[in-house]
């Protein structure tokens, strides 16, 4: 598979889908919509539980799916964003979380299986999220020295999610929105796990993003050390998303480009969101911003993050359409190491 | 990148240093947080991190420490060496960063099965590693055996495991040498040797290594030890070793080690003849004296009784051989209170006679109160544990309590004050800078203390101090109050403080002085006596003050004004700033900025009294000066080395015309959109048309002139970190580093000043590109241009640093802040207003008539009163306070 995306990855910039919680929103879904049938007598507030539409409103984002794929996006990602045990005790819906994988990889897979062609290959991503909690961080500030949740907890609930997403059949996988790295290690440790059981492995593509325009992750780090800490596990692509929008990202997109010996991936918000949450560029502001950076050679994958649409893809795709991707640069002989700063030191 | 080689700190090893167990042992977190955060500040670019201690939970501890650490950027900022003999501590650390650490270590030891595993798992769980080289047959001596083992591992792990080459750091292991066993003495060159056949072999992969094991036969000797660290690392490093668990902080230069020292160091490390070892043991008790440079020593006084040793150790401030000698004493007596009360005080009783009949100098009794500091530390828990007892406990001569004043940060010649005062066996607060007088009332009555001294440098804290003498009044306090610091004076508290306090309030002129004012009061026999004698003094000083004809006449402002400076503005083309914009340095490199230490201020801080270089060769105090000078050299190249202090900078040039008295700045070159203005004062002194009344807005063509002239503006420091660095000294008992640091860093800060000035004469400004001058010419002022404070002579007015550092953005670029009585924060800053004009030059404002501070408070939009109180210093008229 990895031999398959890096060859379409050599002779043009790949897309990437845009946001799936801006398309849901346009929906204008209600508190049942989101039971179904089978959630009818939960206990829980289900409302906003987007990924439990997976199950209950299946159509609806295998809808979206395809607009996206018709909108010119090489890469779909699944909605699974928080499907996993962590995030679902929000809902109670611990017990469904491979479930909600599964279903999320198949929607994605049928999705682009009915689009997919020889000459035009398309790929599903198996979206794996960051949780809601942070390793790095004391929820109590009397005790610096406590922690929500472990890396033993973040690796088993990550390893049962993804076992969702490969049972689903992705191509891919995307760690995306890192916003604190121990977390996405224990992510990549899981990932390491099932592919040495299962003797086979698909490629990982890794996303973080930035708090503010310091530019470094919600734990501190500035975007070359968040490389140095991933990159062990030998990614097709890293990148960032979310975040700021396009505009005030690319410094930082930049700086990932001059350090990162793998593919790199950007997918930003609509510009940065207004006092009512909404997000206002619109798909020719944003494909501008895309435009220029595939003309600088930073970027090998683009797509969208919150408030983007199938309509930004569209603008993406025709503003980067003949753009060549960034050269893959050799691998250096340096020991990089990291704390929140990454330290090169010379053999 | 990091070429060279990398330190990785050493001290967050609860093996290897005994304070950090203990704070470990004792959970004291914040005092290892504190630790691990000296460690960066210090240049440690990896931190090492050991809990391996058969009574602590390792791993419970390694998960804590490592989480702490996480909550503080300053120290997470670098990368750690997660560092066990125990695979499940190592395993713990790395589920607890999120930086990609290093493992340290794993081995064949154990076989290749168990290798593979945690090779396997550190990859997975994203960390270079660490190799040692160990198998089951036991560690690795030979060079051939060093280099088999580890191209062993290189394989299992580049092949089967998958590691990356530069992902891979060999330990061969590092072996004492010079331990009389025969087979030891190839241990350094087996390590050098397999060094360079790994580096030949493997070229990607890293090497490091424990410096210190190398050197453990010579436990003891600091000073050799030190020294075959650095002759090891010099031939290790050209072998190809790139990292090591050293401290590097304290390493001697390779080339500055004596040479007799250096070549029987590597004598032994190349096993030169059979009796190299013997011959390095020969000549080491010569170097465990004072000097690395390899000065031979007479240790005949070593062979006193020990009560003459101790002596001798505090006279000559040696603390080399102190904890041993104290600990004998210790034994030979009764109680551990009688060593203090005997030898202890007997030698400082010396150094005090010696100190005030002027044959010992201040340098030389801070390091006398360093070597009594520690053998009083060595005490401290004995004594403890009798008072624990319910024996008798010390008695001390008196309390006093010290503090700098509000709004007021200097404190060097405060801390030489405690210090003095602690070896004549006083007890002293001292509750160190920036303190209200409530908290001097409140300690003052809590903890019942016998006199207050207050200090203070910039002129605001005479008016702070006032404050604090009215307050101590209100509350019926009645103690002696000692006034001291450069800007009091006898006048000053005998016209402004003694009035407003009930009890005795003395000015104390130096540290020399303060002991034998604190030992008279505190005596009952001769207490009444010598207070009495002061109110007769200070009374004359108020009488002569009041019938005196202080206020020499001046003139009045109008008359002040039409007496200024002519300058021919019309014939003169100012020069153009480079620059527009306000320019930044960070991390400024402190050896460029030694070069221009003006030295003669150092000594005075230590009251050594002559100027720099000649004072080297003073007949009285040159031999103190040269030990000073060469301590302080010493230190400077530490300070350098670790990076302990951070000099940063910010300068700006803006278009600048003068409005009567003021200097109005633009941020257009039409000068239509004023940003600031600075408030200028003149002199009021008659001049009877000989000299002209300066005033520094003169030197500023005036803006009806229609001349495009220019100001410049500068902050610069040296003081980040130093508290951290004097702090870590004073927790070592050693204040004599502590002041030489603090001392160093305000030279810095002044060098700094007088570098920048240079660069914006030759670059920024570039007005005099071609300028060439010495550091004795700079020191001189022979140079075009000048760059008054606020605060000094020419700007006497304090608060025009709130517009400086407001237009300069000094506070967020370069982390310097004012207090509330506009003294910089750090200490060690300097600020000052650059003017270029040819006729600008220093000068002293005076003293000030009412009319025109009326004018000022009227420009600056103060109140009368306000301006008064800004002013007070220069005023020439009693404003009725």
């Amino acid at each position: 598979m990895k031999r398959n995306i890096l060859g379409s990855a050599e002779s043009r910039i790949l897309l990437m889908d845009g946001a799936m919680g801006t398309m849901i929103q346009r929906q204008q879904l209600g508190d049942v919509d989101y039971r179904g049938k089978r959630f009818a007598n939960s206990s829980a507030d289900l409302f906003g539980a987007n990924d439990l539409l997976n199950l209950t409103q299946p159509d609806l984002i295998k809808e979206i799916h395809l607009a996206y794929l018709e909108a010119g996006a090489d890469i779909l990602t699944t909605n699974t964003f928080n499907s996993n045990r962590i995030s679902m005790s929000d809902y109670k819906l611990e017990r469904i979380v491979k479930e909600l994988n599964f279903e999320g990889a198949c929607l994605a897979r049928q999705a682009v299986n009915s689009v997919a062609s020889e000459s035009r290959p398309r790929f599903v991503a198996g979206t794996v999220g960051p949780t809601n909690r942070t390793a790095s961080i004391s929820p109590d500030v009397s005790d610096p020295a406590h922690r929500a949740t472990n890396f033993d907890e973040l690796r088993i609930g990550y390893r049962e999610a993804t076992e969702g997403l490969l049972e689903g059949g992705v191509d891919l996988l995307l760690l995306e929105t890192v916003f604190d790295t121990l977390n996405a290690k224990a992510a990549l440790f899981a990932f390491a796990e099932l592919f040495e059981e299962r003797k086979s492995s698909l490629p990982i593509m890794i996303s973080g993003t930035i708090t503010d325009r310091s530019g470094r992750t919600l734990t501190g780090q500035t975007v070359e050390a968040f490389w140095c800490s991933v990159r062990h596990c030998g990614p097709l692509s890293v990148g960032l998303n979310c975040s700021l929008g396009a505009k005030q990202l690319r410094p930082y997109v930049g700086e990932l480009s001059s350090v990162a010996d793998c593919l790199v991936s950007a997918h930003p918000n609509a510009g940065f969101p207004n006092e009512f949450g909404e997000y206002e560029e619109t798909p020719e502001q944003t494909a501008e911003f895309l435009h220029e950076w595939a003309q600088e050679g930073l970027v090998n994958i683009l797509g969208g993050c919150c408030g983007t649409t199938p309509a930004h893809v569209a603008a993406i795709a025709t503003s980067v359409e003949g753009i060549s991707p960034r050269a893959l640069p050799e691998r250096g002989s340096v020991l990089a190491i990291s704390g929140l700063e990454a330290v090169s030191i010379q053999p | 990148m990091i070429p060279g080689f990398v330190n990785i700190g050493e001290r967050t090893n609860v093996t290897g240093s005994a304070k950090f167990r203990k704070l470990i042992t004792d959970e004291d977190y914040e005092g290892a947080l504190q630790v691990a955060r000296q460690q960066v500040l210090n240049g440690a670019q990896i931190l090492d991190i050991n809990m391996d201690e058969g009574l602590l939970d390792s791993e419970l501890e390694m998960r804590r420490f490592l989480r702490l650490i996480a909550s503080e950027p300053e120290i997470s900022r670098v990368p750690l060496m997660i560092d066990s003999s125990k695979w499940q501590v190592i395993e713990t650390g790395l589920q607890n960063v999120q930086g990609k650490s290093i493992a340290n270590s794993i081995s064949l030891k154990e076989g290749e099965a168990l290798f593979l595993e945690q090779a396997e798992l550190i990859r997975k769980y994203g960390a270079a590693v660490v190799v040692m080289a160990f198998d089951e047959a036991g560690q690795a001596d030979s060079e051939d055996r060093k280099f088999s083992i580890c191209a062993r591992s290189y394989e299992l792990l580049t092949k089967r495991v998958g590691f990356f080459p530069s992902d891979i750091i060999f330990d061969p292991n590092i072996f004492a040498v010079a331990t009389g066993i025969e087979e030891h003495n190839e241990y350094a060159l087996s390590f050098i040797n397999a060094v360079r056949r790994i580096k030949k072999a493997f070229p990607l992969v890293h090497i490091s290594g424990g410096v210190s094991n190398i050197s453990f036969s010579f436990r003891g000797n600091e000073i050799v030890r030190a020294a075959m660290h650095a002759v090891f690392l010099y031939h290790a490093i050209k072998a190809g070793m790139t990292m090591g668990i050293v401290n590097a902080g304290r390493l001697p230069v390779y080339n500055e080690i004596a040479t007799e020292l250096r070549d029987r160091i590597e004598d032994v490390f190349f096993n030169r003849g059979a009796d190299a070892t013997e011959r390095l043991l020969a000549i080491a008790n010569e170097h465990s004296g004072k000097s690395i440079q390899g000065r031979v020593e007479d240790l005949s006084w070593r062979e006193g009784e020990v009560g003459a040793r101790l002596k001798h150790s505090l006279v000559q401030g040696i603390s080399e051989y102190i904890i041993e000698d104290t600990e004998e004493a210790r034994q030979n007596s009764v109680r551990p209170l009688d060593v203090i009360e005997g030898h202890l005080m007997e030698g400082m009783r010396e150094v005090g006679e010696l100190f005030g009949a002027g044959k010992m100098f201040l340098p030389q009794v801070v390091k006398s109160a360093r070597v009594m500091k520690q053998s009083v530390a060595h005490l401290t828990p004995y004594m403890e544990e009798e008072r624990a007892k319910g024996k008798v406990v010390a008695r001390n001569g008196g309390k006093i309590l010290l503090a700098t004043v509000k709004g007021d940060v200097h404190d060097i010649g405060k801390n030489i004050v405690r210090i003095v005062l602690q070896c004549n066996n006083y007890e002293v607060l001292d509750l160190g800078v920036m303190v209200p007088w409530m908290d001097i009332l409140r300690i003052a009555q809590e903890e019942k203390v016998d006199l207050i001294g207050l200090s203070g440098l910039i002129t605001p804290s005479l008016d702070e101090m006032r404050t604090v003498g009215r307050e101590l009044d209100r509350a019926s306090i009645d103690m002696p109050l000692l006034i001291g610091g450069a800007t009091t004076s006898s006048v000053h508290t005998a016209l402004k403080i003694a009035p407003t306090y009930n009890g005795p309030t003395i000015h104390v002129t130096d540290a020399s002085k303060a002991v034998g004012v604190v030992s008279k009061l505190i005596s009952d026999q001769e207490r009444q006596g010598f207070i009495d004698e002061v109110g007769r003094q200070q009374d004359i000083i108020r009488k002569k003050h009041k019938s005196s004809s202080r206020r020499a006449t001046k003139c009045s402002l109008a008359e002040a004004r039409r007496n200024k400076l002519s300058v021919d503005w019309d014939s003169y083309v100012p020069p153009e700033p480079s620059s527009a914009e306000p320019e930044y340095f960070q991390q400024y490199d402190l050896v460029a900025l030694s070069e221009y230490i003006d030295w003669t201020p150092f000594f005075q801080a230590w009251e050594l009294a002559g100027r720099f270089p000649a004072i080297l060769e003073d007949e009285v105090v040159g031999e103190a000066a040269r030990n000073l000078y060469q301590d302080a050299l010493v230190m400077l190249e530490r300070i350098a080395e670790g990076n302990w202090l951070m000099a940063k900078a910010a300068i700006g040039f803006w278009p600048a015309n003068s409005v009567e008295d003021d200097i109005a700045l633009f941020s257009d070159n039409d000068r239509e959109r004023e940003i600031a203005r600075f408030h200028t004062l003149r002199q009021q002194m008659k001049r009877e048309g000989l000299r002209a009344n300066h005033a520094l807005s003169d030197f500023v063509a005036p803006l009806d002139s229609g001349v495009p002239d220019y100001i410049g503006g500068f902050v610069v420091t040296a003081g980040h970190n130093c508290e951290r660095v004097v702090a870590e000294f004073e927790s070592e008992n050693d204040e004599y580093s502590a002041i030489l640091v603090k001392a160093l860093a305000d030279r810095l800060a002044e060098a700094f000043a007088e570098h920048m000035h240079e660069r914006v004469r030759r670059e920024f400004w570039g007005y005099a590109p071609e300028e060439k001058f010495d550091n004795k010419s700079l020191i001189d002022e022979l140079y075009q241009g000048i760059r008054p404070a606020p605060g000094y002579p020419a700007c006497p007015d304090h608060t025009e640093k709130r517009t400086l550092f407001s237009i300069l953005d000094a506070q967020n670029k370069v982390g310097t802040r004012l207090t509330e009585n506009d003294a910089i924060m750090p200490a060690a800053s300097v600020c000052g207003i650059y003017f270029s004009h040819p006729e600008s030059r220093y000068f002293g404002v005076g003293k000030i008539e009412k009319d025109q501070v009326q004018s000022y408070a009227l420009r600056k939009g103060l109140d009368l009163a306000e301006t008064e109180k800004i002013l007070r210093p220069i005023l020439n008229y009693d404003d009725g306070t």
